[in-house]
């Protein structure tokens, strides 16, 4: 091919296909190659061969129902917030035209041995089983100072220093519990450990906000997920990159990374020949040399049920979270759940994926009180994935690179990684505006 | 006194070797005033145009590939739910014939089974002068016609230049689309509830827009 190109992107992964997006719309000239021959890399939805052959490749595969692609199974568990990062730029971008997005049913905390239904604003408080009737009225008042708190307003602080004051010690204020504290902490501000009790509350307060935000957007739970799995979202990003003149290649392994004198990245070889750009965005896997551990192992068990989740209403669709506190550990437990309503598994089946950093020597024992809640499963495939991020920011090399998906349940801290790397790459923040006019689409069209 | 039908949408992609005239035919189709109820460019290979055949309206929502067939590089999402596809080659040129019949077969893989699919031989104003000569066609009538009986496809000879042949593609398909297929993908999953609507922030409920699916 031989040609010269803005910046070239490695790997078709969300962060990376939302980045080559960005930049094929700002008129940036893009070449994005994936080594493999699908889309969404680390963050692909793969169908039941793909995912087999991935997890079990010499091994018995159960007799299932449905058409090869009926099934779409997310490699990273995830859910949106629907009043999140993510779902601002697909908004901003008009992605949303390429996906439709349905609510998540609900969303769960374990404690005491059973589990519970998240209350996400005071009325919920009032009604839930997983308080006292005296607790409830402290969750009340704590509820009503999170949404009252002005900043500008001294009057609503009660005395509080959000940035001084550690969430301890915001939680002690208003007398919670320990339980109290687990479901706010873990299921509502979505914190994986306990490191935040200690740490000023302010980033606990916006967090807790956004969760009730995203709840009251369209009711049944904060989340939303994309019809036919989060692989979705890397296609939807892909296009749009291409519609703005990215140039795709998938199934096409890099044969030699090119340099300049000055050591800095110039471009790639490949089958198709030479591609050359001052600037490569990658995922990590491409550049092994470049990266570090972050030291953290994260185990994803793919469940396959064949009947809802016991004790959630046979709920389509949910989040349940198991607070590390709840079953002693130090990292909480994570269940996502989607259906045939998502368009990713054949009609009958719920898939559950249970996530969690490793803490021991036998990590799948680590899941067993999320298995003891999902009841009787057809199949469970698991893996155990190294987490990455670059050693540098790349500005002297050209060469930037995302971090590996962490353990989260949403998208927040990618989304975070996104913004990061475009002030890395452009020299400027990330300004979310909308698309272009239809005259300049015509355009674009035209030029074709 | 009687209210027309509302228009169903139908999903249709576009195949095709490189310049074999893809977007050409689709702007033409759109830009033509074939129907006075005519819908302006919502985007970028994205585009819509409504088509009435006797009683019915049908809103194609168009999708070209944004070149992302140059490499093979197309995403599954292309071809999900896609009710209708134009397969398009250069009649005076060969190997986009050949082409053609890859993207058929890559079809039948990838696609729906009730997709509707026509087979589009373009650039006939090159051709359509030579009386017996026929020195630039290099794919025969016969070819054409061949590859759509053994496929089961609709069979065009068009010109986007000339827009020879083109309103009748769209106006076949819109034909044979089978009354029962589904709208979207919506249908297909069974279950329309709980379906959001991003760009609103409105909880959905039944209403489908033109710019969001």
């Amino acid at each position: 091919m031989d040609e010269e190109f803005d910046v070239i992107v490695l790997g078709t992964g969300l962060t990376e296909c939302i980045l080559s997006g960005l930049l094929s719309v700002e008129g940036k000239k893009v070449l994005h190659i994936d080594k493999q021959d699908f889309y969404g890399g680390e963050s692909a939805s793969l169908n039941l061969s793909q995912v087999y052959s991935k997890f079990r490749p010499s091994g018995q595969k159960p007799e299932l129902a449905g058409r090869d692609r009926d099934w779409c199974i997310d490699l990273i568990p995830k859910f949106l917030m629907s009043n999140g990062e993510l779902t601002n730029i697909l908004v901003h971008t008009d992605v949303t035209r390429y996906i439709e997005f349905k609510q998540i049913g609900g969303s769960y905390v374990y404690r005491n041995g059973r589990i519970a239904k998240v209350p996400a604003n005071e009325m919920e408080a009032v009604r839930s089983s997983l308080m006292g009737i005296f607790e409830k009225r402290r969750m009340k008042g704590f509820l009503e100072f999170i949404a009252k708190y002005d900043e500008d307003d001294k009057s609503t602080h009660q005395g509080l220093d959000l940035d001084n004051n550690t969430m301890n010690e915001v939680y002690n204020y208003f007398r919670l519990e320990n339980g109290t504290k687990d479901f706010i902490g873990h299921a509502m501000a979505l914190w994986p450990n306990d490191d935040y009790l200690n740490e000023p509350a302010k980033p606990t307060y916006e967090r807790i906000i956004l969760y009730v935000q995203s709840v009251a957007k369209y009711g049944k739970s904060p989340y939303i997920y994309p019809l036919y799995g989060l692989g979705e979202l890397p296609q939807g990003f892909a296009r749009l990159s291409a519609i703005y003149g990215g140039t795709y290649m998938l199934g096409t392994p890099i044969d030699e990374i090119l340099y300049d004198e000055k050591k800095n990245f110039a471009g790639v070889i490949t089958k198709e020949g030479k591609a050359k750009a001052p600037i490569v965005i990658a995922d990590p896997t491409y550049f092994p040399e470049r990266v570090k551990k972050t030291g953290q192992k994260v185990i994803r068990a793919m469940c396959i049920l064949d009947h809802p989740v016991a004790n959630t209403s046979d709920l389509d669709s949910l989040q349940l979270i198991i607070p590390q506190n709840q079953v002693g550990r130090k990292h909480d437990i994570y269940v996502a759940v989607v259906s045939d309503v998502h368009c990713v598994v054949p009609k009958g089946y719920y898939l559950a994926i249970v996530s969690t950093i490793i803490e021991t020597e036998t990590p799948h024992v680590e899941l067993e009180p999320a298995f003891k809640l999902l009841g009787s499963r057809v199949d469970t495939l698991m893996g155990i994935a190294e987490l990455y991020e670059p050693q540098d920011d790349g500005t002297s090399s050209g060469i930037f690179i995302s971090k590996s998906y962490d353990s989260t349940s949403h998208f927040e801290s990618m989304t975070d990684d996104v913004k990061d790397l475009y002030f890395r790459v452009t020299g400027k923040p990330l300004v979310l505006k909308k698309r272009p006019s239809d005259q300049e689409e015509d355009d674009a069209l035209n030029g074709l | 006194m009687s209210f027309p039908n509302p228009a169903k949408a139908v999903k249709l992609v576009l195949l095709g070797e490189a310049a074999v005239g893809k977007s050409s035919l689709v702007l033409r189709f759109v830009s033509n005033d074939f129907q006075e109820n005519k819908e302006p460019t919502i985007g970028a290979a994205f585009l819509t145009q409504k088509c009435t055949i006797g009683d019915k309206t049908i809103k194609y929502e168009i999708w070209d590939t944004a070149g992302q067939e140059r490499f093979a590089s197309l995403a599954p999402m292309y071809y999900r739910n896609a009710q209708a596809a134009l397969v398009v080659y250069d009649i005076t040129k060969p190997a986009s014939f050949l082409k053609a019949r890859h993207w058929v077969k890559e079809l039948h893989e990838q696609a729906s089974k009730d997709i509707t699919i026509a087979l589009v031989g373009n650039k006939y104003d090159l051709v359509e002068d030579e009386n017996d000569g026929d020195t630039l066609r290099k794919v025969s009538v016969e070819e054409g016609q061949k590859l759509a009986e053994d496929e089961g496809l609709l069979f065009f000879e068009t010109s986007a230049k000339t827009s020879y042949n083109v309103n009748e593609v769209f106006v076949g398909i819109g034909t044979k689309i089978p009354e029962s297929s589904a709208p979207t993908g919506v249908q297909q999953a069974g279950n329309e509830a709980g379906r959001i609507d991003l760009t609103t922030g409105a909880a959905s409920t039944t209403q489908q827009t033109s710019g969001c699916c």
